[in-house]
């Protein structure tokens, strides 16, 4: 009844091409923001955004960095913990050499930094397929972990091997990591960047480099018939990918933990981040926070499920216990939507389209 | 395997493995520091080999699912604990060695229906890389099952393989070679076990179906092999080798949860011999074994150390890049 489009008349290509054509949609996107702005910080404690928030949009990052190799260009990747790394302490490095150079530049100079590494772990893509390039792309995962932890010229020669994020402010006297940062100004700085960031992603797979990279992940031979180069459409899917995917790593160490030392980007790390997608959706933006939201807050709920309850059982027991539900319910979830909960997203709303009617 | 393969394996590894000492002999004539000789050349390369061995055994069960359901089995890490777990807890229950053995076996072909049951059906037809993605489910589940049944204490499985080092070839080498008698046994449990598999493959009944399964999916239903069942019968064959694994690797290292990790030092060891290929396994686990050995050795110091970590999967990309289906895997043909 309300979710129709019924006498919306589009007179544009630009009308019809957007991104959120339907006048609800639009609405509604806009209450979100709204609500996500004003009420949540306002609403939610310190602790919310912290723990729940603060992570969520870090790994929204990263999900949406490797959804856009594995998802859109279907080059499945097992390194992003490695990327994350390489984030993370070129950040570390650039602030620190040049204290002066404002955060969002080192965030996004880190992030440049990184999509070459991607792009030179990512020539073996050109050659092997599949899950060769998988088992392959955890060399690049070992290989950078293993460089970040040995050489501490990485960490500054901190004894510990440990680095800590140096006092930054977006403006003024708004400080965004070190321990003046509040959560409220962490929080509303991540989800400037990160909106940004995935309305940027999101256009991009709707543009000439997007659906060349859909067609390479279709079938590349046939997409190279075509007059598709595998080798640009490749080598960008993966430079942007990690482009996306160091800054959510210098996101991560800046202002998500503070300090963060190299062996937090193990290979854990890498399978949370594909879990993310693969729940959210494959080849989907929206699947991308769907995801990562689905993966951070899980844990939370596993672990205080059973309090809650008020069973008793030994935190030992607890987190063998948090492992084999978090096993089932991944294979539950393949088994029920192979293609994840953006795909229910879009059931859900063909079928509010014809509410209250079943046809 | 045609004669000309192996009379070139033959003839090259020994070549390749003189042109490495030659190598490291010349370094070690340019630099004092750079330590070399040639018996311990060879000690490192045959304590290289026989970690090699190792990595074969839990290879190998990815090879078998891999060929038979083109699933790529990343649990397969998680069978070697839970089996391990499982059979150090039937011997602390009492159970003679041999007994547990074939308990574990029974529990792990009773895994094996219930993986089929519950995972493989509902999800036939799905992409691989679903597939592969609720194998890792599976991986998770088996890590917290087994742990919170048998509990996440280091154990200690012992079936009274000795573990004394011993000296080999005393007269060849000057002072022998320093081998560990406990890798020896493995190795020779691996030869048993590739011997077994290769009779069972060859020769019995549900061997030629597996093998036709392998070969083509739907030629092999089609001819009434009914596929559902080889599935089982298979991930069954893969949970007792991981059995097998398991009390190697338990018995080495102790029955612990990094265990489940060696899994991912069995990947390389996998692209580089090629997904499809026992044999591929076999030569993969060797090379990956013996090359990650002599470079921790001879080039680990001059880098940093620890390069154990991404020497085998640098060593796998290199190969990769000039053979992309790995040493023995089937050649890649694409068609649009």
């Amino acid at each position: 009844m309300i979710y129709r489009e019924a006498g919306q008349f589009k007179s544009s290509y630009g009308a019809d091409q957007a991104i959120f054509p339907i006048l609800q949609d639009r609405i509604a996107v806009a209450i979100m923001l709204a609500i996500a702005v004003v009420v949540i910080p306002l609403v939610a404690g310190p602790y919310w955004l912290e723990t729940i928030l603060v992570p969520f949009l870090v790994f929204s990052m990263a999900a949406i960095g490797l959804n856009l190799l594995t998802g859109y260009c279907g080059q499945l990747s097992l390194g992003t913990g490695g990327f994350m790394a390489c984030g993370a302490f070129f950040a570390y490095k650039l602030s620190t050499a040049f204290p002066e150079l404002h955060i969002v530049l080192v965030f996004l100079l880190s992030g440049l930094g990184t999509a070459f590494v991607g792009i030179l772990f990512g020539i073996p893509s050109l050659r092997i397929k599949g899950f060769y390039l998988a088992v392959a792309t955890l060399a690049a995962q070992f290989f950078l972990v293993w460089m970040f932890n040995k050489f501490p010229w990485w960490n500054n020669y901190s004894p510990s091997g440990v680095i800590s994020a140096p006092p930054r402010a977006v403006f003024g006297d708004f400080y965004l990591t070190g321990t003046q940062a509040t959560p409220e100004i962490k929080y509303l700085f991540l989800l400037a960047f990160v909106s940004v960031m995935a309305l940027l992603a999101k256009n991009l797979t709707r543009s000439r480099i997007g659906r060349s990279w859909m067609a390479i992940r279709d079938m590349d031979i046939a997409a190279e018939i075509i007059g598709i180069r595998p080798l640009f459409a490749k080598l960008s899917a993966f430079a942007i990918s990690s482009f996306y995917i160091g800054i959510s790593g210098a996101l991560w160490a800046f202002v998500y933990t503070g300090s963060v030392e190299a062996l937090a980007f193990d290979i854990n790390r890498s399978f949370q981040v594909l879990f993310m997608i693969i729940v959210g959706g494959l080849g989907s933006i929206l699947g991308s926070f769907l995801g990562a939201a689905f993966i951070v807050l899980m844990p939370i709920f596993l672990s205080n499920a059973p309090a809650a309850l008020g069973l008793h059982i030994s935190v030992e027991l607890v987190s063998h216990m948090e492992f084999m539900i978090f096993g089932a319910l991944i294979i539950f979830f393949l088994i029920v939507e192979p293609s994840g909960l953006a795909r229910l997203w879009q059931i859900g709303k063909e079928k509010l389209r014809l509410w209250p009617f079943p046809y | 395997m045609p004669i000309r393969t192996i009379s070139i394996w033959m003839t090259g590894v020994p070549l390749a493995i003189a042109a490495i000492g030659f190598f490291f002999s010349f370094l070690a004539s340019l630099s004092p520091s750079f330590y070399f000789t040639w018996p311990y050349f060879l000690e490192v390369l045959s304590a290289g080999l026989l970690q090699g061995v190792m990595y074969s055994l839990v290879a190998l069960g990815f090879v078998l699912i891999f060929k038979a359901s083109s699933v790529f089995n990343f649990a397969q890490g998680s069978m070697v604990l839970f089996a391990a777990l499982t059979m150090v807890g039937l011997i602390e229950m009492g159970l003679h060695w041999t007994l547990a053995f074939v308990v574990t076996a029974a529990v792990m072909v009773l895994l094996a229906i219930v993986i089929e049951r519950v995972v493989l059906r509902p999800m036939v037809n799905q992409p691989h890389i679903i597939m592969f993605m609720a194998t890792i489910g599976i991986f998770y589940f088996l890590d917290g099952f087994g742990q919170t049944i048998w509990g996440s204490n280091v154990k200690v499985l012992d079936i009274g393989i000795p573990k004394d080092p011993i000296f080999v070839l005393t007269g060849l080498v000057e002072g022998g070679m320093l081998v560990n008698s406990f890798d020896l046994v493995a190795a020779i449990v691996g030869a048993v076990l590739v011997a077994v598999l290769a009779v069972f493959f060859q020769y019995t009944r549900i061997g030629r179906a597996l093998r036709a399964v392998a070969d083509d999916h739907q030629a092999a239903q089609s001819v009434g092999i009914p596929l559902k069942t080889i599935w089982v019968v298979v991930w069954s064959v893969a949970g007792i080798v991981a059995l097998v694994a398991g009390i190697m690797w338990g018995g080495k290292a102790g029955v612990q949860f990094t265990l489940a990790l060696i899994a991912l030092k069995a990947l390389p060891v996998l692209i580089l011999g090629g997904f499809t290929s026992i044999p591929g396994a076999i030569v993969g686990g060797l090379i990956i074994g013996a090359g990650e050995q002599v470079a921790e050795v001879f080039l680990g110091s001059l880098v940093g150390g620890a390069i154990q970590d991404w020497f085998a999967y640098m060593l796998a990309l290199v190969v990769l890049l000039f053979r992309p289906q790995g040493l023995f895997g089937e050649k890649i043909i694409e068609r649009v």
